[in-house]
């Protein structure tokens, strides 16, 4: 949860310098509940981007949730609107905190770890706008750095075997290959296809 | 002002179907064993290619900067067996001590 709450202070502080209040960081915290596409709307909006420009960028980034969604959904029970439900308390770390074996996710696992997380999430932005006053840029204490450290602790405990060792590694190149050349978002999305790379190895 | 709140309204219905799509639509079923063996490696690929955009990218544009630095810290701080906590602010204190230079 405390990580969660220093990157969700973060984005606190980064929304409150480029004007956004205190109101509103919390409340998209809240309702959104999303970190990339949150960073990502306020990148957008931040540097005077236009709001269909924000809304795009957010939408490739939390495009991601898809794949994640594909992922864990074989394993939610009950009626469709349930399973929409429990699907919202899908986050990037659930696809480590609600593991439970051979591709397979707990429900009860998932919303437990979402749980505090969330609860970090929303009171680490109220911290983060009501201290950004006094921060006038966030840059200077690194806290863009926090957002890669919290995943690289995420894949880190991904990396068991020969074939998740070579998927995050063709993964990286494909990102960073993407960077430069695909609009936000598509690099993550599109670093999926090397679950095939990985799959290749294992044989 | 009036765009945050657009953003902020839209992102959430935008948010709510794109979670939503994968558990409606293959919850409760059985997939091929083949397909659970890619869906084991999606987490590593997932979160690889995270950390490469988020200490990589400025918007579309690949640069080297201090978060790099940081990145290279916490993973010697994972590498010595840190605590989360001490892997994200080593990450931060690094990128912050680089920026300044």
């Amino acid at each position: 949860m405390l990580p969660t709450f220093l990157i969700g202070a973060s984005f606190g502080v980064t929304a409150s310098t480029v004007g956004w209040g205190v109101v509103a960081p919390v409340v998209m915290s809240a309702i959104v509940f999303s970190v990339a596409a949150q960073f990502a709307t306020l990148a957008v909006l931040g540097a005077g981007g236009s709001v269909v420009t924000a809304i795009i960028a957010a939408t490739l980034i939390a495009g991601r949730f898809l794949a994640i969604g594909v992922a864990i959904g074989p394993s939610m029970r009950g009626g469709a609107r349930q399973r929409a439900l429990e699907g919202q308390g899908v986050v990037d770390a659930s696809l480590v905190l609600a593991k439970t074996g051979e591709g397979r996710y707990g429900v009860k696992r998932l919303l437990g770890s979402t749980a505090p997380q969330y609860l970090g999430w929303t009171t680490g932005t109220l911290a983060g706008v009501l201290a950004g006053e006094r921060i006038p840029d966030p840059q200077k204490l690194g806290l863009d750095a926090l957002f890669p450290a919290f995943f690289l602790v995420l894949v880190a405990s991904e990396l068991t075997d020969r074939a998740s060792k070579v998927t995050a590694a063709v993964a990286a190149l494909i990102a960073v290959a993407l960077i430069p050349v695909t609009p936000p978002g598509i690099p993550v999305i599109a670093s999926c296809l090397a679950v095939l790379a990985g799959r290749v190895v294992a044989r | 002002m009036r765009d945050v709140w657009i953003a902020i309204g839209v992102m959430t219905v935008i948010s709510f179907a794109i979670k939503a799509v994968g558990p409606v639509a293959l919850g409760g079923r059985e997939l091929p064993p083949a397909a659970e063996r890619l869906i084991v490696l999606m987490p590593a690929a997932l979160l690889s290619a995270l950390v490469m955009v988020q200490t990589f990218a400025h918007s579309r544009d690949l640069v080297l900067d201090a978060r790099a630095a940081g990145l290279v810290a916490a993973i010697v701080a994972l590498a010595l067996r840190a605590s989360v906590l001490v892997v994200l602010l080593t990450a931060a204190v690094v990128t912050a001590g680089v920026r300044a230079l």
